[in-house]
């Protein structure tokens, strides 16, 4: 506990976007609040105290204040984060705080993230497609922990939606799928229990949309809080993608 | 939704596990279902559940043995004798199917390798051969208060991993989920519940929802201890004060907190008792493992509520380790080694490093014990069906089973979602088959008139009045300092003077954002008079228990008193009354007698009555309370006597 008590104590600046789409009257702006540093403060800890101090009608979105729900992405000095996790000490004294664009504007730095993702898993149909109905008498199907911890991999993504928001091509086509839909798709691709062939997924992933859609600037693996290898997670799409396309040419061919 | 009034076949007031459990069965059914949630349901708090779900599986060679008996062992004197053993048993029995079903679902459970394996057991490192056979089953891991390795788990994310599987489901059965919406009051006649009143918080309107079935799965109300808690910030108790406001439906055993061992300092973020299951050790200020002379047998695996007595008395005889925040302890998980901290307990390294900055493999982590638990809840009966008002149903956190008792064992709740999730779906969908939608719309439109009513009062009020935040603070201050670990006569009744002075402060508090739609501090304000109404129950119900049961201890009753208290308590109190009311019902039908648990103290007062005597009166007790009628009568699931042949 040595690192924040030995440093020195801040007075902070806070710009924060403002803007209640709801209030006919509200015209999107900035407001400057200023708050003292207390060790080990977070993002929650200063925006709490900054709405319970100063301005009570500031909007954001906490639930689980230990980076695992997923609520609290925003941009902090310009870059998707988690708030929650964000210490104060390893930023300037002067913070800028935007809502994660991408997403629809809830106000100031809320957005709905809910609808996005579950578009997202409809569309995709982000589920295990099995083979059998659940049989509630027998055992387990038996997997390797190695298979099950590849896909504890992809499942770590929380949905934040800070992949999304760095995402170039996300913020100009509403229905591009980026890192979390990719890293999605990806977990159910490599899961044995889903019954789901290459070529099922084609369709998915193939397109503008999907991950032929990407320019390739990969912003969303810098700033994943989870550090999801969203690289490999592209690369590994692509491969798969082609190889469907390339076995359907040459069943093509047979016929 | 711009109607003022809705209508569905089954509400469901919570978006986490329980709830989307009980949701999907009622969808499968053919039923149309609705969901709220404070948040998008992924963000609920069952995803903050690290460590495990407990099922006996008996996959690993610690394992051995294991079967539903054992299980409902471990969880009745985890209890200390507080469960209703029949629920108990319900759910040790189906725990393995739920376990197997979220596999199915596509939940990644950490796997059983065959051949060599490296544990640490009470400090020593141990080789263990598994047998090849069950290379690829679900892995288990060790937990607090349990005789066999009995906890499956996804590394360190289990409940993460679990709410995605079976959310997943939920958007497959294309049920409909409304986040930022909350459920203000409940809409009933005074026997049948008919559905609920709904803030939209990206609004500020109010809505009725009429349903057949209302299911309330909002989990526990952690944050009634303010900061002293690992839960989310949403965990306010909204479900649990709902019911209580209809002055019908009781609340069970709201006295009966858990606080778990291993929160973070200062933030109180969960660090899972995974870690000393997979062999991690409290130490105090010396260095000295004192767990082991309190604890000899179970040492750092003793239940939760042990544990955590024993970390404060040890910061009280002054070998805490002092910091800015009060004194600590040091979880010290270095020797498990950075391989196995960066895959099977990898969400703790990400909490270490994020919020201490520290690596857990070099350094010792800063804990103490906070709230983490609430055990009480809307009393139900063993199909999930609230006392008092037909049609109305809770599981899972913000429910009293009653599987938990008085304490509630690492790993059981994860479980409990999942089990009563299916099981009261299933009587949901079979009850609402028979039902036609009483769409009584003149009690729904007074009942959203009264819920803006109290909004615009908050709005309208002015004056020199205290601050929402201020409150909630000098609340938790009062709930942990007074009704904490420790728990006196004196200081609960310090507890309910200053409670019943807060619920005074409240009536004149003043708001200072007058926004009527989205407005943050009005929000807040709508729930803090049910958080200071809940506060108020847990600290009468713990000055009238004059015992010490799991997680309730007097220090001025020190002993568990099985002649006077082996009981549940009861608590009723309608919005426009004055004083709560409470009551006390048998716990269930007894089939193991009460006993030691295997840790803390083996000195207790006995029960003079027989048990015969005892179980002749509980569906009698029961039903005066409240109790519905349930589908199979009471005790068919109680396996009479099969604990025998475990217990020398």
């Amino acid at each position: 506990m040595s690192k924040q008590q030995q440093d020195k104590l801040r007075r902070l600046r806070f710009e924060i976007f403002r803007y209640n789409p709801q209030d006919e009257n509200s015209e999107p702006h900035t407001d400057v609040f200023e708050i003292e540093e207390t060790p080990f403060m977070t993002l929650f800890i200063a925006l709490n105290k900054i709405r319970e101090t100063l301005d009570p009608g500031l909007q954001f979105d906490f639930a689980c204040r230990s980076a695992i729900c997923g609520s609290c992405g925003m941009l902090v000095n310009g870059r998707p984060a988690l708030a929650c996790r964000t210490l104060t000490s390893d930023l300037p004294e002067e913070i800028t705080l935007y809502p994660l664009p991408a997403f629809k504007l809830v106000g100031d730095l809320s957005v709905d993230t809910g609808t996005w993702f579950r578009e997202m898993a409809e569309r995709t149909q982000a589920w295990i497609h099995e083979r059998l109905p659940f049989d509630p008498q027998a055992i387990e199907e038996r997997m390797s922990d190695d298979i099950a911890a590849a896909i504890y991999e992809g499942d770590r993504c929380i949905e934040c939606g800070c992949c999304v928001a760095s995402c170039g091509v996300a913020n100009i086509d509403d229905g591009f799928l980026a890192g979390a839909g990719m890293n999605r798709v990806a977990r159910f691709m490599i899961d044995p229990r889903d019954a789901r062939t290459d070529a099922d997924w084609f369709d998915v992933v193939a397109g503008e949309q999907g991950v032929f859609g990407c320019y390739g600037m990969m912003a969303c693996a810098d700033v994943c809080p989870k550090e999801l290898p969203l690289l490999e997670v592209y690369a590994y799409l692509r491969r798969k993608t082609l190889r469907a396309r390339f076995i359907a040419a040459d069943n093509k061919q047979k016929d | 939704m711009s109607s003022r009034l809705v209508t569905t076949d089954v509400l469901v007031v919570g978006g986490g596990l329980a709830g989307e459990r009980c949701a999907m069965e009622a969808a499968a059914a053919g039923h149309e279902v609705l969901i709220l949630s404070l948040v998008p349901p992924r963000r609920s708090h069952s995803c903050a559940a690290q460590g495990g779900m407990q099922a006996s599986l008996a996959n690993c060679v610690k394992a051995e043995g294991d079967n539903p008996v054992v299980h409902f062992l471990d969880t009745v004197r985890g209890s200390d004798w507080g469960a209703d053993q029949e629920v108990a048993n319900i759910f040790a029995d189906e725990a393995p199917v739920a376990v197997r079903e979220l596999a199915h679902f596509g939940v990644p459970w950490s796997r059983v390798r065959g051949g060599k394996n490296k544990y640490f057991i009470k400090g020593e490192e141990v080789e263990i051969d598994e047998a090849l056979d069950n290379d690829g089953l679900i892995g288990q891991r060790d937990f607090g208060g349990t005789a066999k390795w009995r906890a499956c788990y996804a590394a360190a994310g289990t409940g993460h991993a679990a709410l995605y599987a079976v959310d997943s489901e939920v958007v497959r059965l294309g049920v409909t989920v409304q986040d930022r919406t909350e459920a203000v009051s409940l809409i009933h006649d005074g026997t049948r519940c008919l559905g609920a009143v709904v803030r939209c918080l990206r609004t500020g309107r109010h809505f009725a929802v009429m349903a057949k079935a209302t299911v309330i799965a909002s989990g526990g109300y952690g944050r009634i201890y303010g900061q002293y808690t690992s839960n989310a910030v949403i965990n306010e108790g909204t479900g649990a004060s709902i019911a209580l406001d209809t002055g019908i439906v009781p609340l069970g055993n709201m006295e009966a907190v858990q606080f778990h061992p291993t929160t973070l300092m200062p933030s109180g973020i969960l660090v899972t008792e995974g870690c000393r299951g997979d062999g991690g050790y409290l130490l105090d200020k010396n260095m000295n493992r004192f767990m082991v002379e309190a604890e000899p047998e179970k040492q750092e695996l003793a239940s939760r509520d042990v544990v955590s007595r024993h970390m404060v008395q040890c910061m009280r005889d002054g070998n805490g380790v002092d910091s800015p925040y009060g004194p600590h302890l040091w979880l010290d998980i270095r020797h498990i080694g950075e391989e196995h901290l960066r895959t099977k307990l990898l969400e703790v390294w990400d909490i270490c490093r994020d919020f201490l900055g520290i690596n857990p493999a070099e350094e010792l982590v800063p804990v103490r014990p906070t709230q983490h638990y609430s055990m009480g809840g809307i009393r139900v009966n063993k199909d999930g069906e609230a006392y008092g008002l037909a049609g109305l149903f809770a599981v899972g956190e913000a429910a009293c089973w009653d599987m938990h008792g008085f304490n509630r064992l690492g790993g059981n709740s994860l479980a409990e979602t999942l089990v009563s999730g299916r099981l009261v779906g299933r009587r949901v969908a079979e009850i609402v088959a028979g039902l036609q939608l009483r769409a009584d719309t003149g009690i729904a439109l007074d009942a959203v008139n009264a819920a803006e009513n109290r909004a615009a009062a908050w709005l309208g009020r002015n004056g020199d009045g205290r601050s929402v935040y201020d409150l909630r603070d000098a609340l938790g201050e009062v709930m942990m300092h007074r009704v904490g670990i420790f728990r006196t006569g004196d200081e609960l009744e310090d507890a309910v003077a200053e409670i019943a002075q807060l619920l005074d402060d409240c009536n004149t508090a003043v708001l200072r954002c007058k926004d009527p739609g989205v407005n943050p501090e009005l929000a807040f304000a709508l729930r803090l008079k049910g958080m200071l109404r809940l506060a108020m129950t847990v600290a009468m119900g713990a000055l009238a228990r004059t015992e010490s049961r799991g997680a309730h201890f007097r220090t001025d009753f020190p002993l568990r008193n099985d002649d006077d208290w082996l009981n549940r308590t009861l608590v009723r109190w309608g919005a426009d009354e004055d004083e709560p009311r409470f009551s006390y019902e048998p716990v269930g039908l007894i089939d193991l007698p009460p006993g030691h648990r295997g840790y803390g103290s083996d000195e207790r007062i006995e029960m003079q009555q027989s048990i015969d005597t005892y179980n002749e009166s509980v569906l009698a007790s029961q039903s005066r309370e409240g109790r519905i009628e349930t589908a199979e009568v009471i005790g068919t699931r109680l396996k009479r006597g099969a604990w025998q042949s475990y217990v020398s």
